[in-house]
Order: structure tokens, then C-alpha cells, then sequence
């Protein structure tokens, strides 16, 4: 963290908590969003009941709350303070979906497209999460935003591959919509199949979001004799939205353990098998599958069998009738890495395959010879920070930059492209990237009173309750997680630590009375003769920090003793009991306010 | 006050001690003291103390006065017996149950103006019985509840929030216990935990009457310039005689070697005192040297800190004197608590 070398009175390396990094990493949940959405402010929104003001906060920065409320990779969770402290982390996204269920009409409130255009005009590949941010962003600045969409509707894998089970279609249209409505020209149906032609037509800048859309093949003996009974997962579940498939025979086999396997094969007990089983290659511990997922899938009785690779369709008189395996047993060597060996062979008798093993990309429609260079595994060539191709002015974000990612990815990468296109079409430096602000206001209200509920709530995590079993296999489109009930929902948002509230140190106020140090719960504050190296002064303190990914806090040395007051940013619960226990002040709860910059709005920063 | 009750959450790494308690199981409610308070600081370090020494919180006794110091019982250790007297009557209150129950760890705590003033008589008494009780006297040199009159311990020359000088002789608590053969003499700074836990382990641990004097700020009426009770003032007039490290029994002495000289000092219980006096020659076993060591930083504006005297095993606290039982009265059978008016009979023979 930003350290500043010399404190006004001693030879302390000092924290600097000018640098908006330093606070930000402590709302644990913010820091680990890749969009950086302000959790714990609209969770307090949600709190007081202001839906639509929780609903709006988070759009600004995810742009699809309700679509996420479902199916966000929530990073943010593992990374919640709160799991540090209790079992479980704050429902943060399951809350997220409280704010869009509970919203009223927020239509008024949404950006709308420029009345002005600024006359330059974008294309963008495909209508997935990551084209859909771009034009959300740029159809204010006055772009002409035009995008290009093989298949009749927005929203890409959100719509054709995610089962509706987890995100109904209204939710879906709606937030796609909102961006539409903004005035972007959709060219539905439109397979964009020369990148040649598309920059021939003199758009300004292009901004490809196709994607990752070719599923893994498993090119084993056996393979192409009953291909009516293998499929692709993602191919699958796409046929499944299209109304292609409808039905399934009673047994089926799912190989591969990731998100799109869970969806395969739960699906799959949608549309009439009876015996779904999920096979992976290696155990628990190894599951690509999110835990929820894993749970979830499990709860609808799905099988999942670990340790079985599979090695040969079976195939007798032209119909698929198993799947060979071998039993793997996996033992670790001594420099830790994992050998299998094989045990003995498996046949698992079974109607139909489907193969959820990982997507490619797949750029064929791009021609080799127009400046676009591509690298490795024949993916093109990207700027982790602009988003920029090799060739000036075209753009790729989403899964087509890097391979398969997720929607909150999808729109972190839309908004920094769109940043950089901003920038581009201005003639700016694309490389120069906007910094982020900050703000911080003070929370105090009177003696001991402050303008958030600083008392730790002790409820655990509200469990989700679930369609009833045998209704929601009823129809493919019957949502199974019906929502936090308003108790539920009121009592999980107090479980929200406030990270965002910050405890400010002012070191000339301090007269070392101790009380801070004595008040805090979990023994976050130490008044110590400076030490260095930091991982020194770590070891020291009331309680040793030893979590490295946390940041330690270092003030000037202190008026009286030359010391310097360390705070260890691990498990501070925002109480403000040290702020509150402070005679002097030295110690205040301030509000932080990350301040991200978007496209247009680089300059509203510092 | 504050706002909020202590969240119930504990740092991950939270160790236990022998008893497998933690050490905000040693807590008590939350302090309304002023925010600043030293008092809150001496409770922070009776809580470390007492966790430390693996106390069961049911054998211990809090025992209190009036002031704001004596408000500190109610912060620690909640589970534990309590007893809030009238206005300088701890030191009787607390030798009735020290009497009653020689198994209890009695915890006396008192004010300036509580023990030096009102109670400056029960307090000289306890200290001659020698009863077995630490006995804290949270000093900050004014009456803080009845707020901020110049209490027996305020120096001459020392001034009032509103710069009106003190014209009164201070009363030393450390030079009076002295004096009167106190067995266990020590001054601290609410401000130093490092010098006070150790010390106040030793006084519980010490077999009679551990005098523990610890300048404590009154942030709101005695923490200005011109006091001579401030946390600025104590921390440049402090000067440590003896530094203190408690060894308890069947741990290995890991104590980082001193350049001085060290004197050890065995407790009943088999702890180990090691004490390193900051200057060659003091002798923390010399009654007649310490009280000569603190007039003399007296006399220089000083203030004498660390275990300033300490004699374990040469005099006997009260109850062995009196030949109490060992077992608490209320275990004794009937029998031999009251022996009846045959025995009441046979005794007033014995004085015909
Ligand atoms: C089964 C499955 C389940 C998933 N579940 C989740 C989940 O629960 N949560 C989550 O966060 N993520 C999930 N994901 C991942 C997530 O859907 C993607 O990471 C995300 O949609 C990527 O967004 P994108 O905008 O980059 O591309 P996409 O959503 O893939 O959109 C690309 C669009 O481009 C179109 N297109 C492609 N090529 C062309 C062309 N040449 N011309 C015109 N149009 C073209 C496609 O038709 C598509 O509409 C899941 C993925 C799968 C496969
Ligand atoms: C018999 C009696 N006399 C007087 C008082 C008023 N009184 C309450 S607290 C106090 C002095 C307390 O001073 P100190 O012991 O130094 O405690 P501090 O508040 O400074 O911690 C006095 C005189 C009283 N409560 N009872
Ligand atoms: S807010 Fe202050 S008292 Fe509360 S946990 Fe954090 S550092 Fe400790
Ligand atoms: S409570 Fe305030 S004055 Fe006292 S040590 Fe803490 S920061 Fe310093
Ligand atoms: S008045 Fe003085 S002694 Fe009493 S609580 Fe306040 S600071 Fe402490
Ligand atoms: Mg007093």
C-alpha cells in the first residue's frame, strides 16, 4: 500500500490515505468487485426501504442489478470481512436482488441517450453484457452506437444459456431494454461474418463483445457413431432456449463439473430424465462449480461421481448405450503436483451425453490480415488496461478478450472500454488511464452518535428459501429461488460490517490515553514504538496481524511518546467504539466514497 | 458511554488461558466513564492481568468505594462478586471478606479522594493488618465525580481547570503505606501497561496487602497545563526505579538477560519475581531505601514509578495472624463454627 517516506517528526514510513487505493481496499467487498459496486452503501439504502435509490446505485456501476441479483460469480462474498468474523459473509447479491424486486417505476431515473450526437458513430460485435455496458455508456456522450447480433435478441449467454429457472425473461428483457431504449441501433439476426467489411463501413471505432461461443469437444473412440446422443453443453442448453429441445430420454450423463454442467444437468431434469449424473475427473476440492451451484444441483438430487475419466463411447447397433471410464485413484508427489492412476475401467450405462467441458473462442469471421494480431491459442492480441487490439481503434471485452469470464466481468471490461473509445474519439491517449477519486465526510452526529447503525448485528446468514421440489420441475421457466422475504432481507443487510465507514486518524489530536486500544473488540489497534519492516511491526501488535492480503495502517508518531498508532485493517468490525471511546477526536468514522471514473465523466474526478 | 454494547466478536486468533477462557471473558459492562478516562486504562489491565493469571472469575471479590474510580468494579470481570461501599469504606468491607473467605482474591479498588480523604484511616488500617488484597488507588489528583474539587493527592503548585493553584501538602499514598509497613508498595501510569500488568499480577499474587498507586488522568478536570496528573506531565516527570517482569509458577525464566544487576523475588505460590532496578544500587527490598528514593524524586518534581518495595514471607498478612481457617467460614461444619455455650462456657472459666 502507498506508504509516504517520512512522517513530519520521526523516520516513520507512513500511511497514505490520500490515495484513494487505501480505503477502497479496505471495503473488502468493492475491492473484490471487478465493477467496484458500492456494496455497503446500498445496503444501507435497502435498510431504510429506498429500493429505488439501492436499485440505482448499483446499476451506475453493474448496469444489470436485477440479472446479477441472480447470477452474479459474486467475488465479492468470499472477500466479505463478515466471513472473517462469522461463518458466513453477507448475502450480498442475494440482497442486490432485493433492491430490482422491490424497485418501483425507476424509468424516469435512468440515463438517457444525448439529444445532441456528437457525430461519431460505433459498431459493436454481438449483444452480450459487454456490448450492452459500452452502449450504456457511450449513448449519453451522443455516440451512435450500432450493434450487431447473429441471433433475434439481446443479451447473449444471459439469455440462451443461462436456464430461466435461475433468471426469468422478464428480468432479462427489462435490463436489456433500459439500454436499448437509450436510442442504440440493434441489428438483430445480423452474423457479422467479415471484421474487413465492418471496418470498411467508417465507423469510428469498433468494439468487439462476441463472446467465447464454441464448446470444448471430447474427441474420444466412439465419439461420431451416435452423435444425435452426444451434445455440447452450451450448444445444449442454447438448443434448449431456441425450443429445439424439448424432451431427454431417462438417463443422461453430464461430463464436466463446472457452472455450465450444474445448468446441463439441471436442465436436464427439466425436460424428463430421471437419472442425471454428473461426472468429474478429479474430486470435490477440484470442482470448478460454485459451492451455491454444487448445493443447489445436489438438492435436486443429481449424482455427482468423482474421479472417473472418461475413455470410449459405448455404442451397440448404432444407439449410444454408455460411456467407458477409467476410476482414477490421485495421489500427490513430492513437489506436490497430481498423478492419477488408473484403478480399473467403469461402463455407466446411458441414454445421452452432454459435454461441459470448457469454451473456446472462436474468431473466424476476423481475417488475419488487417492488423488484428493474435497470440496464443489463436486469441487476439488485447491491452489488459485500453482493451485496444493491436489495431488502433478496434476494442474486444468481455469473454472475447481473455476466454470465459463472467457478466460482472463482461461489464467492468464494457466500462474501460468505453473509457478508451471516449478517449480515441477524442484524439486522446488511450494508455492515460482516468485515476480514481474519492470522498470522505465525516459520520459524526453528536456525542456517540453517528449517521449509520453501528451495532453489530448477530443474526447469521438468512437462508434462501426454494421452489418446492416437485413444482419447480413443473416448467423450465419456474424460478426456484423465490427471494429474501422483507424480514429476512432487513435482517441480513444489518449484517453488513459498514467497511466503507472508515476509522480516520489524526495523530496530533492523540494524547495516548489508550482507550481506543482498550475498546476495540478485536483488538485491532496497537500504540507501539515504530518498527520496521512492516512484517515486523506486524508481529507486535495487540494481535499479531497475520493476514498478509490486509493492510496495516501506520500513523505519524504521536505528540507525546514519538510512537506511532498501528491499525490492523483485518477484522476492524466499523463499530466506531474507538471513535466514540476518543477524547480528542483523533479517531472519527468517516464516510468513503469511491469516486470510479466513466467514460465522459473522467474529468468530474479530484 | 457509548452508543453500542462491545461487539460479540473475537478476533480469529483469539488464545484461550489455562482455564480455556478468553480474554474478553474477563470483561465487565461497558464503561460510562468519560471517554479518556484513565480508570478505563487500569481496567484494561486488571482484564490482562487477571487473564493472564488464569483467576476463576467465582473466586474473585471487586470491592469499591464511591468515585469514579470505584465505578471501575462494574467493568471487569462480570461474572465475579462485588461489593460497592459507602464513601471510603472499601478497605473494611474488604477485610471482613478476606476474613469471611480466605480463598477469595480480593481486588480492591479506590480513589484519591476516597481512600486519601474520607477513608484515609481505613485505608491505614488495612495497609497495618496487612490484609491479603490488592488494593489499586486510581489516582488523578481530584474528586472526578463531584467534578474536579482538589483532592489529598494534588501537588502544591499544581492548578485547577480555572488556573487556581493547590496551596495544600500532598499526601504520598506510596511514602504513607511505607511508613505504616505496608508489605507491598508500587506506583504506575494508566498510560504504561507494560509497567502496570506485571505489577498488578505480582500484587495479586503477593500474600498481603499489595498497595498499587496509579496516576490515572481525570481527562475532563485534570488533564490541562498546569496539572501535575496530566497524561503529558506524568509521562515527562515519570521515572521507573524498578522494572518488573512476573515469572509464574512452572515456566521457564525467559526473561531477556539485563545488563544491571537483578533481584529475584520468590512469591508463596512459586512465581518468580525478577526486578531490574534502572539504577545500581536500589534495592527494592530496603524499606528504608525506597522511602528515600521517592522523597528524593520527590523533592526533584519527580515522580517515582515501578515496584518500589516488596517483602514476601518476612511478615504475615491478617488472616494467618489471627489463625483463620484455611477453609472458608461458610464450608466450616456448625460444629466449629459455633461451638456452643458448653465451649462459650468453658472459656469464661479460663478468664475467673
Ligand atoms: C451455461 C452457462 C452459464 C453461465 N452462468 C453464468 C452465471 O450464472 N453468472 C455469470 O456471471 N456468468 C455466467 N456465465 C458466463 C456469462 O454468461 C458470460 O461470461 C457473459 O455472458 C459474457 O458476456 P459477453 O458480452 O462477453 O458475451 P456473450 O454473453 O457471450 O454475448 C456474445 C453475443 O455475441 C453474439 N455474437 C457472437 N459472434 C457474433 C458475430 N460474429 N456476429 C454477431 N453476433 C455475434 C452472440 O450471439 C451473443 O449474443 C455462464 C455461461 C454459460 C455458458
Ligand atoms: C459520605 C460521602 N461523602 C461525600 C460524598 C461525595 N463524593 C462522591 S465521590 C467523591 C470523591 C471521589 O474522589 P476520588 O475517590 O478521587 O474518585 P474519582 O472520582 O476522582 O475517581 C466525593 C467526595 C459521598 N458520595 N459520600
Ligand atoms: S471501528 Fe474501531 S473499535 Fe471498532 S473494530 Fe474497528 S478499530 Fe476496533
Ligand atoms: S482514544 Fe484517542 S486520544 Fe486516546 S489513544 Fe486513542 S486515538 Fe489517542
Ligand atoms: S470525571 Fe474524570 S475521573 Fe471521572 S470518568 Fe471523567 S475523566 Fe474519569
Ligand atoms: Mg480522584
Amino acid at each position: 500500500m502507498p506508504l509516504s517516506p517520512v512522517s513530519r517528526w520521526l523516520d516513520v514510513a507512513v500511511t497514505d490515505v490520500s490515495n484513494p487505493d487505501y480505503y477502497h481496499k479496505v471495503v473488502d467487498c468493492q475491492w473484490a468487485c471487478p465493477a467496484h459496486t458500492d456494496v455497503p452503501g446500498y445496503l444501507r439504502l435497502i435498510a431504510l426501504g429506498r429500493y429505488d435509490d439501492a436499485y440505482m446505485l448499483n446499476r451506475e456501476s453493474n448496469v444489470f442489478p436485477g440479472i446479477l441479483g441472480r447470477t452474479c460469480d459474486r467475488p465479492c462474498e468470499p472477500a466479505c470481512r463478515r466471513g472473517r468474523l462469522d461463518e458466513k459473509p453477507v448475502a450480498i447479491c442475494r440482497l442486490k436482488r432485493v433492491a430490482a424486486d422491490r424497485r418501483g417505476d425507476i424509468t424516469d431515473r435512468l440515463p438517457t441517450g444525448a439529444a445532441e450526437k456528437n457525430g461519431k458513430r460505433i459498431a459493436c460485435v454481438g449483444a452480450g453484457p459487454a456490448s450492452l455496458t459500452v452502449a450504456n455508456d457511450l449513448l449519453p456522450l451522443g455516440y451512435d452506437v450500432t450493434i450487431f447480433e447473429q441471433t433475434p435478441k439481446p443479451g447473449g449467454l444471459m439469455r440462451f444459456n443461462i436456464p430461466a429457472f435461475r433468471l426469468p425473461v422478464q428480468v432479462l428483457d427489462e435490463e436489456c431494454d433500459y439500454v436499448i431504449r437509450m436510442g442504440a441501433e440493434m441489428r438483430y439476426d445480423t452474423p457479422i461474418t467479415s471484421m474487413k467489411g465492418l471496418l470498411d463501413e467508417g465507423y469510428d471505432a469498433v468494439f468487439v463483445g462476441s463472446g467465447a461461443p464454441k464448446g470444448k469437444e471430447l474427441n474420444l473412440p466412439g465419439r461420431w457413431d451416435a452423435p444425435d446422443q452426444v451434445h455440447i453443453g452450451i450448444e445444449w442448453l442454447a438448443n434448449i432456449h431456441f425450443g429445439h429441445v424439448t424432451r431427454l430420454e431417462p438417463r443422461v450423463l453430464i461430463i464436466g463439473v463446472g457452472n455450465t454442467a450444474m445448468d446441463c444437468c439441471r436442465s436436464a431434469k427439466r425436460l424428463g430424465a430421471t437419472d442425471v449424473k454428473v461426472v468429474a475427473r478429479r474430486g470435490r476440492q477440484h470442482f470448478k462449480a460454485s459451492q451455491w451451484e454444487l448445493e443447489d444441483a445436489e438438492e435436486e438430487q443429481i449424482e455427482i461421481i468423482e474421479n472417473h475419466q472418461p475413455s470410449r463411447f459405448v455404442v451397440e447397433d448404432g444407439r449410444l448405450t454408455g460411456l467407458e471410464f477409467d476410476v482414477l485413484e490421485w495421489t500427490e508427489d513430492e513437489s506436490g503436483r497430481q498423478r492419477s492412476t488408473v484403478l480399473r475401467k467403469e461402463i455407466i450405462p446411458t441414454d445421452a451425453v452432454i459435454l461441459a467441458i470448457g469454451q473456446d473462442n472462436a474468431f473466424p469471421w476476423i481475417e488475419r490480415d488487417i492488423g488484428i494480431a493474435f497470440g496464443e491459442w489463436e486469441m487476439p492480441v488485447v491491452d489488459r488496461e485500453t482493451f485496444q487490439s493491436t489495431r488502433e481503434g478496434v476494442f474486444f471485452g468481455g469473454d472475447a478478450a481473455w476466454g470465459p469470464e463472467n457478466i460482472i466481468w463482461a461489464v467492468a471490461h464494457g466500462h474501460q472500454a468505453a473509457i478508451s473509445i471516449h478517449a480515441y474519439c477524442e484524439g486522446r491517449d488511450v494508455a492515460e488511464r482516468p485515476p480514481r477519486g474519492m470522498t470522505l465526510s465525516s459520520v459524526k452526529m453528536g456525542m456517540q452518535s453517528w449517521a449509520y447503525d453501528n451495532d453489530y448485528e448477530t443474526a447469521k446468514r438468512q437462508k434462501m428459501t426454494h421452489e418446492d421440489l416437485t413444482t419447480r420441475f413443473a416448467d423450465i421457466g419456474i424460478e426456484v429461488e423465490l427471494g429474501f422475504t422483507p424480514e429476512q432481507a432487513a435482517r441480513e443487510v444489518r449484517r453488513c460490517l459498514n467497511c466503507d465507514i472508515q476509522t480516520h486518524f489524526t495523530a496530533p489530536l492523540c494524547i495516548e490515553c489508550d482507550a481506543c486500544v482498550d475498546v476495540c473488540p478485536t483488538r485491532c489497534l496497537t500504540i507501539t514504538p515504530y518498527v520496521s519492516p512492516i512484517d515486523e511491526l506486524r508481529q507486535l501488535l495487540s494481535a499479531p496481524a497475520l493476514n498478509l492480503d490486509q493492510e496495516v495502517y501506520v500513523s505519524h508518531a504521536l505528540p507525546q511518546t514519538r510512537r506511532v498508532m498501528v491499525k490492523d485493517e483485518d477484522v476492524c468490525v466499523h463499530c466506531g467504539l474507538c471513535a466514540e471511546r476518543c477524547p480528542t477526536a483523533a479517531w472519527d468514522m468517516m464516510l468513503f466514497d469511491l469516486k470510479l471514473p466513466y467514460a465522459g465523466q473522467e474529468m468530474a474526478i479530484r | 458511554m457509548s452508543s453500542i454494547a462491545k461487539p460479540p466478536v473475537f478476533h480469529p486468533s483469539a488464545r484461550t488461558n489455562a482455564l480455556g477462557l478468553r480474554l474478553r471473558d474477563y470483561e465487565g459492562g461497558m464503561s460510562t466513564l468519560c471517554a479518556g478516562c484513565g480508570h478505563d486504562s487500569v481496567t484494561a489491565a486488571l482484564i490482562q492481568a487477571a487473564w493472564e493469571l488464569s483467576i476463576s472469575p467465582e473466586i474473585a471479590a471487586k470491592m469499591s468505594g464511591i468515585g469514579c474510580s470505584a465505578k471501575t468494579t462494574a467493568y471487569f470481570m462480570k461474572q465475579s462478586h462485588g461489593f460497592n461501599s459507602v464513601h471510603g469504606r472499601m478497605p473494611s468491607v474488604t477485610t471482613g471478606a478476606a476474613a469471611a473467605n480466605r480463598q477469595l482474591v480480593c481486588i480492591g479498588i479506590s480513589g484519591d479522594g476516597d481512600s486519601l480523604s474520607i477513608g484515609l484511616g481505613q485505608m491505614c488500617h488495612a495497609v497495618r493488618r496487612n490484609v491479603n488484597m490488592l488494593y489499586v488507588l486510581e489516582n488523578n489528583g481530584v474528586y472526578g465525580l463531584t467534578k474536579g474539587q482538589f483532592s489529598a493527592s494534588a501537588d502544591i503548585g499544581s492548578t485547577s481547570r480555572k488556573g487556581v493553584p493547590n496551596q495544600m501538602a500532598p499526601i504520598d499514598p506510596v511514602l504513607l503505606a511505607l511508613s505504616l509497613g505496608a508489605t507491598f508498595v508500587a506506583r504506575s501510569f494508566s498510560g504504561d501497561k507494560q509497567q502496570l500488568v506485571p505489577i498488578l499480577k505480582a500484587g495479586i499474587t503477593h500474600r498481603g496487602l499489595a498497595l498499587v498507586d496509579v496516576i490515572s488522568p481525570c481527562v475532563t478536570f485534570n488533564n490541562h497545563e498546569g496539572s501535575t496528573k496530566s497524561y503529558a506531565h506524568t509521562r515527562t516527570h515519570e521515572v521507573e526505579a524498578v522494572a518488573t517482569d512476573f515469572v509464574p509458577l512452572k515456566h521457564a525464566i525467559d526473561i531477556a538477560p539485563s545488563n544491571g544487576a537483578v533481584i529475584d523475588v520468590s512469591m508463596h505460590d512459586g512465581s518468580l519475581l525478577r526486578l531490574r532496578p534502572a539504577t545500581a544500587g536500589y534495592d527494592p527490598t530496603d524499606r528504608a531505601a525506597a522511602y528515600a528514593h521517592v522523597r528524593a524524586c520527590q523533592a526533584r518534581g519527580e515522580i517515582a514509578t515501578g515496584l518500589l518495595f516488596v517483602d514476601e514471607g518476612s511478615s504475615q498478612e491478617m488472616c494467618d495472624e489471627l489463625k483463620l481457617p484455611a477453609e472458608p467460614l461458610h464450608d466450616l461444619p456448625f460444629e466449629r463454627l459455633c461451638p456452643g455455650s458448653r465451649a462459650l462456657d468453658e472459656l469464661m472459666e479460663r478468664y475467673r
